[in-house]
């Protein structure tokens, strides 16, 4: 395949290690080998990669990972370790410790300053409960002044602006006139500018000692590829920045670059935009991102969802449901009436072990969800319960397309669609009713693991 | 003597590559000891001085695959011909790093215009990469190249991009077709088409929104698209250029590859190649998908827009051979 993603690599690095009784230094090497290729293939930075499997292969060779009981749980937990430790391990939260915050929103050109600009200014407004000014100092970019108003009418915001004069002299006044107007938090969007246009960066130091921002933030497009290194550490050297925001985190990229700016330069990333609403932007969770990249998924994140809109018990039952591996439409259709609750159903998908494996995550359209539903009420109480029945008679299957008023290729989808994810659940389960238990415990506390080792399982039998 | 001297012995050819330089040479200062270091300081070629090639490709972000690909060919070549010093691998990289792009085709990436009437081109893109920026320069180049042309807004989305494109308008002194915001883009885009005909215009610019390529339902949207273009046009083989930010890393792939199963791309605009990102993706891209590259934003002036030139872009990245 031509994009293999990480998830995916690193998951067949581990499913080699996972079961084994031994670690041999072959194994280790092997699968550093795909992790470093995986990484590479996710954009962090060359040099960030050598430096993190270089650690791992050091802390994986010593004596704690041979003596243990379960090696290869134990070179996961290292790889999850350290790469959570490069990402930073807690949320960072923005200073607003103060009663009157200046955020600096920084970046190159067609990062997505102004809109996450107006995003920002929509969280504090809402979550903050701060009285937010936007102030338009792009004064390059045709109508990036207009955009920001937009933006600002959209979410109801005030946005100051001055027209096409002075940057320094914008934000000079937009202070006095947020401090005048009773204003507690005001973000600058500024121009895009290139880290190594020497004019652009002094104007920017200078806005950013005219108006002692508390938040400087960069702004990083999360396709960003080897360079974003170079970028973080100029922007870092030139203004001192605090902080962050990944943007364009809801595309396909695998969003290495977090990993590397992190790394490298120290700085937290505080906010991650999720897509084109303005709505859309969360507060970022590195340990997440990490274990993502590990391939369990971004589990924790979907547990929080799902407790938000579904009670713990639901959801739990649901997870058991899903990891038995054995359920049935009926159960498809409870897990998708379930998911419809929780938001939209290929942001769910995403957030599911091995979900990512699945081909075409990314593609799956919430209206398949109607349509599935339609499959799934034409067929009989009995079809329902045993998808066995639609596997065996096509005469079922096409009587059933027709009812719903789908094609057959649809159909058939479904039956393979119910199948892999079975298949898949099963894979995952290790076919153990214990472990299936565990793993939902598990999974509950965030630190699910893709398969029990022999090991685990010959504890289990005694 | 090497090859690439000899290439650049043109006194012309030179002055333009010059530009390329300029704008990359950030690039080479900055990120990495150059190439000619590496080739310098090795005393013989053996695996640690691969290693130090793979690091500097893929610090170019050409990517993982096409990267060893590449450096399997320079193994081959050098196991063939016999080759020890590591400075005699300088022309080997150069040739493999040219045929990697060229594949043995001869790559004409000039506008093909409809001699028959409207050219429509149509820019396509994620969020950010510079589709309008871009169909302003070409607005400019086209116009100066004495050809009428008519901007199109259908980027009805964006806050603000369709005063950008109107800005742009004025600036090049071309007129643009717009609608309100908000407005389906294909009924802009039908009706810039029908204006464009009726006053003879040569060429029109078609500005679209940033789309992500796992949105589905602005993927169909940019079929809709296509679809009102070729109906309007009775014209297979307009130009569809695909606009890559030159710091997108492996994800440049991904734009590539699916935007190409929703629109024929027949082009990239590889833009922001100032800054200090070298845009190796679109070597990857051309490897792995066959689409080559069209032009390159070489900076924020109207006149930042060059036609591509794989020996330019070369001679960019390894300029350091020639000084």
């Amino acid at each position: 395949m031509a994009f293999e993603n990480l998830t995916g690599r690193f998951q067949m690095a581990l499913r080699r290690l996972t079961g084994k009784a031994k670690l041999t230094e072959n194994d280790i090497d092997e699968m550093m080998r795909e992790i470093r290729l995986s990484l590479l293939e996710a954009d962090v930075n060359y040099k960030v990669v050598k430096e993190f499997t270089d650690k791992v292969k050091e802390l994986a060779y010593g004596e704690k990972i041979l003596k243990g009981l379960n090696p290869g749980q134990q070179v996961v937990k290292i790889v999850n370790d350290e790469l959570t430790k490069l990402m930073g391990s807690e949320a960072s939260e923005l200073n607003l410790e103060e009663d009157f915050i200046v955020i600096l929103m920084v970046g190159l050109q067609g990062a997505g300053k102004t809109t996450t600009a107006g995003k920002l200014a929509n969280y504090v407004k809402k979550n903050n409960n701060r009285k937010p000014l936007l102030v338009a100092a792009d004064i390059y970019r045709p109508a990036a002044i207009e955009q920001l108003e937009t933006v600002g009418k959209q979410l109801g915001i005030e946005v100051f602006q001055m027209g096409k004069i002075e940057p320094e002299k914008i934000v000079k006044s937009a202070l006095e006139y947020a401090r005048k107007n009773a204003f507690d938090l005001v973000i600058i969007d500024t121009a895009g500018r290139l880290h190594v246009d020497n004019m652009m960066m002094e104007e920017i130091k200078n806005i950013a000692k005219i108006t002692k921002p508390q938040e400087i933030l960069l702004t990083v497009d999360a396709m960003t590829g080897q360079d974003a290194v170079n970028v973080a550490e100029t922007f870092n050297e030139a203004l001192e920045l605090t902080g962050c925001i990944l943007t364009k985190l809801d595309g396909d990229t695998r969003g290495g670059a977090a990993l590397s700016i992190r790394h490298v330069t120290g700085v937290p990333i505080k906010f991650a935009g999720t897509g084109e609403k303005l709505q859309e932007i969360e507060v970022f969770h590195p340990e997440r991102m990490a274990s993502r990249i590990l391939g369990m998924g971004d589990v924790l994140s979907l547990i929080e969802k799902a407790t938000e809109e579904i009670d713990e018990t639901e959801a739990m039952n649901m997870m058991e449901k899903m990891m038995s591996g054995n359920f049935n439409y009926n159960d498809l259709l409870n897990q998708m009436k379930m998911i419809k609750r929780m938001g939209k159903f290929s942001g769910i998908l995403k957030m599911l072990p091995g979900m990512s494996q699945m081909a075409d995550v990314d593609k799956v359209d919430d209206k398949q969800l109607v349509y599935i539903e339609a499959i799934i009420s034409s067929m009989t109480k009995e079809e329902r319960k045993d998808p066995e029945l639609l596997n065996r008679s096509s005469s079922r299957r096409n009587r059933v397309a027709k009812g719903s008023g789908r094609s057959t290729t649809e159909m058939n989808r479904l039956i393979s669609m119910l199948e892999k994810q079975t298949k898949l659940m099963r894979q995952m389960a290790g076919m153990n009713p214990k472990s299936m238990e565990n793993m939902s415990k598990n999974m509950a506390q965030g630190n699910f693991q893709p398969k029990q080792s022999r090991a685990d399982r010959r504890r289990d039998k005694k | 003597m090497g090859l690439f001297s000899k290439l650049f012995s043109n006194k012309e050819k030179r002055k333009k590559a010059e530009k390329f330089k300029i704008g990359m040479m950030k690039t080479r200062n900055q990120s990495l000891s150059s190439l000619k270091d590496i080739l310098e300081k090795s005393r013989t070629i053996d695996e640690d001085l691969f290693s130090k090639l793979e690091e500097i490709f893929i610090m170019a972000d050409i990517g993982v695959d096409t990267v060893v690909e590449f450096i399997e060919n320079i193994r081959n070549v050098v196991k063939q011909q016999k080759i020890e010093k590591p400075l005699d691998l300088e022309n080997i990289i150069v040739d493999q790093m040219f045929e990697l792009y060229l594949k043995n085709e001869i790559i004409n990436t000039n506008i093909r215009y409809n001699k028959d009437g409207l050219t429509v081109i149509l820019f396509v893109g994620v969020n950010g990469t510079g589709k309008t920026t871009s169909i302003g320069k070409l607005a400019y180049r086209l116009k100066n190249e004495g050809k009428t042309v008519m901007l199109a807004a259908g980027d009805t989305f964006r806050a603000g991009a369709i005063n950008q494109l109107k800005v742009f308008g004025e600036r090049t002194g071309v007129e643009v077709i717009a609608k309100e915001a908000g407005s389906d883009p294909s009924s802009v885009i039908f009706d810039a088409i029908k204006q464009a005909k009726a006053r003879n215009i040569d060429v029109l610019l078609i500005d679209t929104a940033g789309r992500l390529q796992n949105k589905k339902n602005l993927m169909m949207e940019l079929d809709k698209i296509n679809r009102i273009i070729k109906r309007e046009t009775n014209n297979e083989t307009f130009e569809t250029y695909l606009v890559i930010d030159a710091t997108t890393g492996q994800n440049g792939l991904s734009q590539a590859q699916i935007f190409s199963e929703v629109t024929n791309i027949t082009g990239i605009i590889l833009t922001k190649l100032d800054g200090t990102a070298k845009g190796g993706i679109v070597l990857a891209i051309r490897n792995k998908l066959g689409i080559p590259i069209s032009f390159v934003g070489l900076g924020e002036k109207l006149t930042d827009l060059e036609y591509f030139d794989i020996e330019d872009y070369i001679y960019g990245l390894f300029s350091d051979f020639f000084e």
